[in-house]
């Protein structure tokens, strides 16, 4: 019988084409209505921490400089209280294959796709993982598809993701070129059919536990650099995995008192499926448009359990402005030497800020640095910005409205975080798990599992439990 | 179009690479294909208002399969061997991202900061 390949129809399939295409049994691990077994699932599905480590290093992943930003910690200290501004360290993670942290991901994937037989590889993606998913693939002689969502209705594309798809084919993938909307997933879904490949999602045991090996880097090697262990690591946030396999590498160097702050940038007001807000962001990743969905329900991911559930790990969630990081991209070449992001540079705007909190023996840990390129840097994105009607000034960073202006800093002493609330994002987590139940009793376990998954307590979830009962 | 700079817009802009009539490709040129996925109307249901009335679009890149016209409906072989259809929109389309212009309100900010570590001083850090 041939499927029929209608919206509806295919998305009916979702089920049975993602278990085919990750070769994973998610229903072994559930244990109610809401729980199941995440430590297991890390431990069946994935690779210790050793196996990951030769994983990579067969195709030259990892080992990535750690490098302290003196210039800039000084800069710091000099806007800073008397005895304030750590310092500050950066991982070059622009140093792997692809250029960003993302070859950690999918070098996992794409080894366990070549181990498993798959002919070749997926991956739904508009950022930096398309490359390192193709770059992957290209070095285990796998065929690799990646599907972008790249241009509005009018045909216009977002630089950034423009050379993300050249990048993509640069290594040899067949390149899927979108306009706006999530249903990417159908046609995902379908090209997963067609082929037979591999779905290397950013959310599977795989992809989690590569990201493993960076945070027991930046452990390890702040250890060996400074004596001490990080007093904190400031991760970029968007779908959750960047904070999830940092944290639980960093635990797993025994790094257990390293404060893990997740930042994204603040793209707040502007619609993410809106064809007509599409090019009015300046970034395509990193932002609150995933990273705060992303924090408050995993599982709408691409695999039925996202092996990324980053509210187990984040001590504190911030955010940050566009014009900011723009800032702090120009900060980061001029003070030293180094041309990256700017995306990925969220985290350092936010350890500039935190830094200043902290006491001078102190060590904060910016975790990601990525390859800069035509479209991604700061002069490709504010020029399109502007084409785009955006307003670019200089001024005050507080500002800042995204989509409509974008403020660069006239003073460092103005770079900044604003603190989003961790308790009002863990009952929002709560609200979507409940609604996900459906109405289906909840069981102890049920409660435990959502007091682990929001690293609360079983009374905090209990209080919201009944709080949102009494709303509605 | 845009600052100037043709070639940002995914449309009808490719010329073949080689002499004669631009708007014509010969089977093995390297050119880009569109389809449309999913019409105005069929769009899912959680997707905003804007985004309904417009359709659902795919460009592929691959090779020609045969002679034809940009504008008609073509199959093209892609880089992993698979077979594609759609209606041909570019020969050899060029990247059309670049480092854009240099944008007046960073090009003071390493000055200003270098000012800030050299003039203040005191501190203890590399700078000098």
């Amino acid at each position: 019988m041939i499927a029929g390949t209608s919206y509806a129809e295919v998305m009916a399939r979702r089920q049975d084409i993602m278990k085919s295409a990750v070769g994973i049994d998610y229903e072994k691990f559930r244990t109610g209505a809401i729980a199941f077994d995440y430590e297991a699932m890390m431990d069946e599905v994935g690779y210790t921490l050793e196996e990951v480590h030769a994983i990579q290093e067969e195709t030259n992943v990892g080992h990535t400089p750690l490098v302290e930003l003196r210039n800039i910690t000084e800069l710091v200290r000099r806007i800073s209280d008397l005895g304030k501004g750590a310092r500050i360290f950066v991982k070059d993670e622009s140093a792997n294959p692809s250029g960003s942290f993302k070859d950690r991901r999918a070098s996992v994937s794409v080894y366990y796709a070549k181990a498993k037989g798959y002919p070749g590889v997926i991956a739904a993606t508009s950022g930096n993982y398309g490359a390192a998913v193709a770059s992957q693939a290209a070095k285990r002689g796998l065929q690799c598809i990646i599907v972008q969502e790249t241009y509005d209705s009018r045909g216009l594309g977002q630089p950034e993701i423009i050379e993300k798809g050249r990048a993509c084919e640069a290594y040899g993938a067949e390149v899927h070129q979108l306009t706006v909307g999530p249903e990417l997933f159908y046609v995902f879904l379908r090209l997963l059919e067609e082929t037979g490949f591999f779905n290397a999602s950013l959310y599977t045991p795989f992809s989690v536990t590569g990201i493993e090996t960076l945070g027991y880097e930046v452990g390890a090697e702040t250890l060996r650099a400074t004596g001490r262990y990080p007093d904190a690591v400031i991760v970029t946030h968007a779908g959750g995995g960047n904070v999830t396999g940092t944290a639980r590498g960093l635990r797993k160097a025994g790094s257990r008192h390293t404060e893990v702050i997740a930042a994204s940038v603040d793209l707040s007001g502007l619609h993410m499926a809106s064809d007509t807000d599409f090019n009015r962001k300046s970034f395509t990743t990193g932002h609150t448009g995933f990273g705060i969905p992303f924090a408050t329900w995993p599982d709408r991911a691409d695999v039925p359990r996202n092996a990324a559930r980053p509210l187990r790990y984040m001590d504190r969630y911030v955010t940050v402005t566009q014009g900011e990081v723009f800032y702090v991209t120009e900060m980061l070449a001029k003070l030293e030497g180094m041309e990256r992001g700017p995306a990925g540079n969220t985290s350092l705007v936010a350890a500039i800020a935190i830094a200043r909190e902290m006491d001078r023996d102190e060590v904060v840990v910016v975790q990601e640095t990525e390859y800069t390129g035509a479209g991604k840097h700061p002069y490709a994105q504010l020029s399109f910005a502007r084409e785009m009607g955006v307003e670019v000034r200089r001024g005050d960073p507080g500002d800042n409205v995204p989509g409509k202006r974008i403020v660069i800093p006239d003073h460092p002493s103005q770079i900044r975080v604003k603190e989003l609330s961790l308790p009002e994002i863990r009952k929002s987590y709560i609200r979507n798990a409940l609604a996900h139940a459906g109405g289906q009793a909840l069981s102890e376990e049920d409660i435990r599992f959502l007091a682990k998954d929001t690293n609360s307590s079983v009374g905090f979830v209990e209080a919201t439990i009944r709080e949102l009962a009494q709303v509605v | 179009m845009h600052d100037g700079r043709e070639g940002r817009v995914a449309s009808v802009q490719g010329r073949a690479g080689r002499a004669g009539d631009s708007t014509r490709a010969y089977a093995g040129d390297y050119v880009q294909i569109h389809s449309v996925i999913l019409r105005p109307g069929e769009r899912a249901p959680q997707v905003p208002e804007d985004t309904q009335k417009v359709p659902l679009e795919l460009r592929i890149k691959g090779f020609l399969d045969h002679d034809a016209c940009l504008g008609d409906e073509v199959t093209i072989t892609t880089v992993l061997g698979r077979k594609a259809a759609g209606r041909l929109v570019a020969v050899n389309p060029a990247y059309p991202h670049d480092f854009g212009r240099p944008v007046p309100e960073l090009l003071h900010v390493g000055e200003e900061l270098w000012r800030l570590l050299r003039v203040r001083g005191g501190g203890e850090g590399e700078a000098s």
